[in-house]
């Protein structure tokens, strides 16, 4: 009889193993991350990082721009808790209206390179041949240049300003979510149920955004908090090259190589805004950590048998 | 190339009537350094209107692939496929929707066939919104409750996910979807065999049941005889990516032509003791051959305790033994394509 058996219905038990996981729902996976104490901590500086950038000019105790010349490199005190810079201005206001335009980069430049990704990586992985070789070589390309170095090519090209890194942050992020959203579509497409959604008509189109996308999120949403870490940390060292934001707009990376040159006489100039920075790219690294544990049934499975032994 | 609107009238379709017919059907897989993998290899089949064909063979020998490539899920590499006489293998993007609304597929594996992101209600719904049936929220909503009872299910399963449901319900799913775009023929590509046994007469018997009301025509695959034979009113046997046997079920299984039908029955326990004492089992001796490198002439005869001279020289034809009661086996003449001068030599009726 052995030779006359088909296999055993061994996936069953495997697809009721993983099915919570894909239960989680928003809620569920907020509450799995607020379970890890250091995700907490991390989300609470980012709901500070986006209140901040939010209201910015109204939190900030002192206008953008708003110079005193009495006031010159004074350290910190009750009046000026960051002290005051070069100008004499507020270093606590430029870095608390800074949130914004550092939010704002990450934010769009993220977007982009989300956007641009996730449909090449969509469509090479669905469509395999000659499709997913040229796109991917091409990724391959981009994705071969040192991250900043490709964002200077970019703005050489398009010239300087906030809008232009934007643009620049978001090409060189684009291989990545590309690659990250064709491994899975890689293994999504070959699901039954993918076949089954084409076995009643089911078209491409229909296939690819109902069935294929909804399945590969998890990674996209934890290589989107992470990216936003590394956007945030490139247009800082954009600006801080004189890429940027311009100057007079308060910007943390410009902030940083201003308080350069005075690292030696006021060192409040440059180590704010630097803890700003360092503050919001460890917290956005944090979470997509934290994320990938809670959205990855195989890493949770293993955490949770792990404790059950222990 | 829509469904005939079915009313009870024309509910126990004329029988006879061939439906579906499979002409020197090929589907061969590419392998990286090597030969193709001939999953199907040279299938002639027909399925009746109305009637149950039971397809059994061993795990394997290219089942699921015949009743992909009816859909175009596979590409066929040769061959014809005719529905009510029209070829679907030259079938465009549209008319190739319209093949999918009028042959359907329950999958054998009612976990994996399933989005487990969607409700039971968007799966169930999904061909009527592409077929652009039952349209507007509330006809739909209603069709899909019509649908789920159909297959045994509360209308409250709509908003439920399928890790939700136990496997039995999953598969009541399946059937429901594949309902839902009112086909002609549905493929059942193994629908019981990954269920648990308690709840595998449940879902054949639904089957049996939505065949008689809707007056279906099922393509029923299974990998033992014993499984299809009390369903079918026909069986096709297949080995090696071949139909070797084929003819209404109580002839298949009780006068076997070929020695592969009688070794898989074999394997089937009889009810009736006095027969189950006579039964002989036969092992079949060694293992399947790879279907990307099957044995010259007779597939089977590397594991054939009957082989003899001609086996290995002559490719034996499905040839008609009387009252549509087909086999592929020198046994009842030697009938076939030789495959060398030697077996040219051997034909009964050399031309
Ligand atoms: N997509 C594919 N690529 C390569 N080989 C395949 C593919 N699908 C099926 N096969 C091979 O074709 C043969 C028939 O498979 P299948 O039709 O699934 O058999 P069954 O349903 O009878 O168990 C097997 O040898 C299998 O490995
Ligand atoms: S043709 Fe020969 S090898 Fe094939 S089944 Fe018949 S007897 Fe066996
Ligand atoms: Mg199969």
């Amino acid at each position: 009889m052995t030779a006359l058996d088909d296999t055993p219905a061994g996936p069953a038990e495997a697809g009721q193993v993983a099915a919570p996981d894909e239960a989680v729902g928003a809620r569920g996976l907020l509450r799995a991350l607020l379970r890890n104490r250091l995700a907490a901590a991390a989300l609470v500086v980012l709901a500070i990082f986006v209140v901040v950038a939010v209201l910015g000019e109204r939190l900030a105790p002192y206008g953008r721009n708003e110079v005193s010349s009495a006031d010159k490199l004074r350290a910190p005190s009750l009046e000026h808790p960051f002290g005051t810079d070069q100008l004499g201005r507020d270093v606590l206001s430029r870095v608390l209206i800074g949130a914004e335009p550092s939010l704002r980069v990450g934010l769009v430049a993220v977007g982009i390179a989300l956007v641009a990704g996730v449909v090449l990586g969509l469509v090479a992985g669905y469509y395999r041949g000659l499709v997913d070789d040229v796109v991917m070589r091409c990724m391959d390309v981009l994705f071969a240049f040192p991250a900043i170095l490709l964002a200077i090519a970019v703005m050489a090209i398009r010239g300087r300003g906030a809008t232009n890194a934007m643009i620049a942050i978001g090409v060189v992020y684009t291989p990545i979510f590309a690659r990250v959203t064709r491994a899975s579509v890689l293994t999504v497409r070959e699901q039954v149920f993918v076949r089954a959604a084409r076995s009643i008509g089911a078209g491409d189109l229909r296939i690819m955004t109902r069935h294929v996308l909804p399945n590969v999120a998890a990674p996209i949403i934890v290589q989107t908090s992470i990216s936003l870490a590394f956007a945030i940390l490139a247009e800082a060292a954009l600006s801080f090259i004189g890429l940027g934001t311009q100057p007079p707009e308060p910007s943390w990376g410009r902030m940083l190589a201003d308080g350069r040159g005075f690292i030696q006489d006021a060192w409040w100039m440059a180590v704010f805004p630097g803890l700003a920075i360092f503050a919001v790219v460890l917290s956005f690294n944090v979470t997509g950590d934290a994320l990938r544990d809670a959205l990855d049934p195989r890493q949770r499975s293993a955490i949770e048998s792990a404790a059950g032994r222990g | 190339m829509t469904a005939p609107a079915r009313t009870p009238a024309d509910a126990p379709p004329a029988p006879g009537e061939v439906l579906l017919r499979a002409e020197g059907l090929a589907v061969h897989f590419p392998q990286r350094g090597g030969p193709p993998v001939r999953a199907v290899d040279g299938v002639d089949l027909e399925v009746r209107r109305g009637e149950t064909l039971g397809l059994v063979g061993e795990s394997g020998c290219g089942k699921s692939t015949l009743g992909l490539a009816l859909l175009r899920l596979v590409e066929p590499t040769a061959g014809r496929i005719e529905l009510d006489g029209t070829d679907v293998t030259a079938l465009g993007r549209r008319e190739l929707r319209g093949l999918r609304r009028r042959v359907a597929m329950v999958f054998q594996d009612p976990y994996a066939s399933l989005d487990p992101r969607q409700t039971i209600g968007r799966i169930v719904a999904e061909p009527l919104e592409v077929h652009g049936l039952a349209p507007g929220r509330a006809a739909r909503r209603a069709r899909v409750d019509e649908l789920l009872a159909m297959v045994g299910l509360d209308p409250s399963f709509r908003d439920r996910r399928p890790h939700e449901l136990s496997g039995g319900q999953r598969q009541r799913v399946g059937v429901a979807r594949a309902l839902a775009g009112e086909p002609e023929l549905i493929v059942c590509d193994e629908p019981i065999s990954s269920l648990d046994v308690s709840i595998q007469a449940q879902v054949l018997n639904l089957l049996v049941r939505l065949q008689r009301e809707l007056g279906l025509t099922y393509l029923f695959v299974a990998h033992d005889l014993a499984a299809v034979q009390h369903v079918s009113d026909r069986v096709a046997v297949m080995y090696l990516g071949r139909i070797v046997e084929v003819g209404d079920t109580a002839r298949v299984t009780g006068d076997p032509a070929h020695p592969y039908t009688r070794a898989l029955l074999s394997a089937v326990p009889v009810p009736d003791p006095p027969a189950e004492r006579v039964r002989r089992r036969i092992v079949l001796s060694g293992d399947v051959p790879s279907p990307a490198a099957p044995p010259s002439g007779c597939r089977f005869r590397t594991r054939c305790p009957d082989a003899f001279e001609p086996c290995p020289h002559v490719d034996p034809a499905l040839a008609d033994l009387g009252g549509g009661h087909r086999a592929a086996c020198h046994l009842h003449g030697v009938v076939g394509t030789p495959v060398d001068e030697a077996g040219a030599a051997l034909l009964d009726d050399p031309a």
